[in-house]
């Protein structure tokens, strides 16, 4: 009997420690892991798919070339459906189960903050191609972005229509996105500082269809143009149903309407809108236009700053890779946090000591069925 | 004032469009006691049907007037749905006819969460432009207050869609059979009704009543999706149950409630300092509120149900 006790305990000890050795071989492969969170599906599909085409363009581009120190890189993507609660979901599994060295994504801020603290626990370096949100790189010092935060866009759309002598604006932002409730809390801070009025604030819900109760009331304030802070997906009705009551001040936003689907959606009820962004493919340097040709090349259609701000974080990842010389968190963290004058397709990236691009926007108009580049404002 | 009737306007449009949805679940409980959630995802399928009718006959739908081409999209849309929805009922609720009432329903979330995933793997996630059915201009202007063409369409196709159920259900040898069998199946049965094409006829034509709100749906909203017949799906089981689950009348004044509430507290809130936002809670509220205090619905009548 006693030997039998021994014997079981043993087998599951020499079992565990085969399994053990196993998975430790695993993991140090001739490969790089990278793990990518981004909305393949759901509401704001557009904009995992295209984060995702210019991340893997990235990763393709630096295996032809022969990889990283030595190693091929291996990109985990997993989707997270656009939805609140599977964004951490996914990034868990990725940091344990394909034992990534880096997270890139997700392009929405409320998404990215549920990804920041779990990717800071485990000392794996996070990079966000476009949350704009503040609070996002505020998780710690393991998460970055390589893009400018909405305080800056708040502030330019508020400066473009002052500009523009729109005195009276009216606000509807989507109370479901940290993002939109963002971007309207500094949008309003500016607005009233510079001798602004704002006349109506009305929100709704991602996901909603009717927004003819927010734009009547909006309605009764007359205002010169309206703010709408949201996703491309609910922007693209709000037009359709403001102009269908009558309402015909431009719409504003920002980073978020950036989709082909805001105007084969909203169509003509999108013309004369405006709204920033991270770059404009119209932008005749030769490094976009090359990015814009290869793009348009593999995916056939031109890339929208989702996609080149994915390419951008991937690329910002793997220069970080090589001046580490290591994948190791604590050095590659180091290595990201020092990346300087960085020439991305979005502009040249220098992450500050909040670890945020500091970059200038781009103003883009709609017109004839068109996004359209109207103006450049720097920080 | 001005403002406030454009509120109620806007909110008895989006009430009809819920009571159309709504009719479809009502009725479909009313005979077989049984809610069919599947029924927001056969509204979805409708949408996609008239989609991609549109594709397809595009150039001809251009060249004749647009009621004409409406109603033929309406009819054949209305038409694949109702297929669609006996072929369901064949396939995942006629097995289990004779089991508890739970494994139905659960089946059911089942059926809508298939339906829901395919429709994601068959027509993509990114929502799509839906075309102008019925065009979104404005009729009328007086006072300030803005109808569109669209929104006329929708009440009057409700209205339409009600009487013309209600004389099936009250005036036709189908609809008879209909409500002998919501009595009690077995009476039914050995009065000479065949229950198995009862079924399939219920589930039919509560399938085109659905498509019929997804089209119409979609041209007052015109962006579609996999799951854009989740959330009107959830509000109109809330109106079916408000205006007394079973109750063809109650669903449709259900509806309308609903729809003007929550378009009320989406037009006001922000005057008492709630976000508009919110405005989502109000459908369920208003749910909880009537399974307190009238469970049986507004219109509907106390049954006395063994447990």
């Amino acid at each position: 009997m006693k030997r039998r006790h021994f014997v079981i305990p043993t087998a599951a000890l020499t079992l565990a420690a085969a399994f053990g050795l196993s998975s430790c071989k695993k993991t140090d492969d001739s490969v790089i892991n990278i793990g990518e969170v981004a909305a393949l599906t759901g509401g704001t599909a557009t904009f995992g798919q295209s984060s995702h085409n210019g991340t893997q363009m990235a990763v393709d581009e630096i295996n032809a070339a022969g990889g990283l120190l030595g190693k091929q890189i291996k990109l985990h993507t997993e989707d997270d459906q656009s939805k609140q609660g599977e964004a951490g979901i996914v990034a868990k599994k990725l940091i344990s189960r394909s034992k990534i060295s880096a997270l890139l994504g997700e392009v929405a801020s409320g998404r990215s903050l549920e990804m920041a603290p779990i990717a800071q626990a485990a000392g794996v370096p996070m990079i966000s191609p476009a949350s704009t949100n503040p609070k996002v790189t505020e998780a710690g010092d393991y998460v970055f972005r390589v893009c400018f935060i909405d305080p800056f866009q708040g502030t330019v759309m508020s400066k473009f229509a002052l500009s523009k002598g729109w005195k009276k604006v009216a606000i509807l932002t989507d109370s479901k996105q940290d993002y939109s409730v963002g971007l309207t809390e500094f949008f309003k801070k500016h607005f009233a500082a510079n001798g602004g009025t704002i006349v109506g604030e009305q929100s709704y819900g991602s996901g909603d269809k009717d927004f003819k109760a927010q734009l009547t009331a909006i309605k009764g304030g007359a205002p010169d143009a309206i703010f709408a802070s949201g996703y491309y997906n609910e922007v693209a009705l709000i037009a359709v149903q403001a102009r269908e009551l009558g309402v015909s001040a431009p719409l504003l936003g920002g980073d978020g309407w950036d989709s082909p689907s805001l105007i084969e959606v909203g169509g003509d009820a999108m013309e004369g809108c405006y709204f920033s962004n991270h770059f404009s493919n119209e932008d005749q340097a030769p490094a976009i236009q090359d990015f814009v040709k290869k793009y348009e090349a593999k995916h056939g259609a031109k890339p929208d700053a989702m996609a080149a701000l994915g390419y951008d974080s991937a690329k910002i990842l793997f220069d970080a890779i090589k001046r580490a010389n290591s994948v190791d968190g604590p050095a590659l963290r180091d290595a990201i946090a020092a990346t300087k004058e960085y020439e991305g397709i979005t502009g040249k990236i220098t992450l500050d000591s909040q670890r945020n691009a500091t970059k200038p926007a781009v103003i883009l108009t709609i017109k004839d069925g068109k996004v359209v580049y109207t103006e450049t404002i720097a920080p | 004032m001005e403002q406030f009737f454009q509120q109620l306007l806007n909110g008895l449009f989006q009430g009809s469009i819920y009571a159309l949805i709504a009719l479809g679940y009502t009725m479909v409980y009313g005979v077989l006691r049984f809610i069919n959630f599947a029924h927001g995802d056969v509204f979805m399928l409708g949408a996609f049907t008239a989609f991609g009718l549109h594709k397809w006959l595009g150039p001809t739908f251009a060249a004749i007037p647009w009621p004409v081409s409406l109603a033929l999209t309406l009819l054949i849309s209305m038409v694949v749905c109702a297929v669609l929805g006996m072929v369901v009922e064949r396939l995942a609720y006629r097995p289990l006819r004779n089991r508890p009432r739970l494994n139905v329903l659960i089946t059911a979330i089942g059926v809508s969460l298939f339906i829901e995933y395919t429709g994601q793997l068959a027509f993509g996630a990114t929502q799509r432009p839906f075309p102008e059915l019925i065009p979104r201009t404005a009729i009328a202007n007086t006072g300030g207050l803005t109808i569109s063409i669209a929104q006329v369409v929708v009440l009057a196709t409700t209205v339409l869609l009600l009487v013309g159920l209600r004389f099936i259900v009250m005036k036709t040898k189908m609809g008879l059979a209909m409500r002998a069998l919501s009595l009690n199946p077995t009476a039914s049965t050995l009065m000479g009704v065949n229950n198995g094409v009862v079924i399939s006829f219920t589930f039919g034509l509560g399938s085109a009543l659905a498509a019929a709100g997804g089209i119409l749906y979609a041209s007052l909203y015109p962006s579609i999706e996999p799951f854009m017949g989740v959330q009107p799906g959830l509000k109109a089981f809330v109106a079916a149950v408000l205006g007394g689950i079973g109750n063809i009348p109650g669903a449709a004044l259900g509806g309308l409630i609903i729809g003007i509430t929550e378009t009320l507290v989406k037009g006001y809130s922000q005057n008492v300092g709630i976000p508009s936002g919110y405005s989502e809670g109000v459908a369920f509220v208003i749910l909880i509120l009537i399974l307190v205090f009238k469970p049986s619905g507004l219109l509907g009548k106390v049954e006395r149900e063994k447990v």
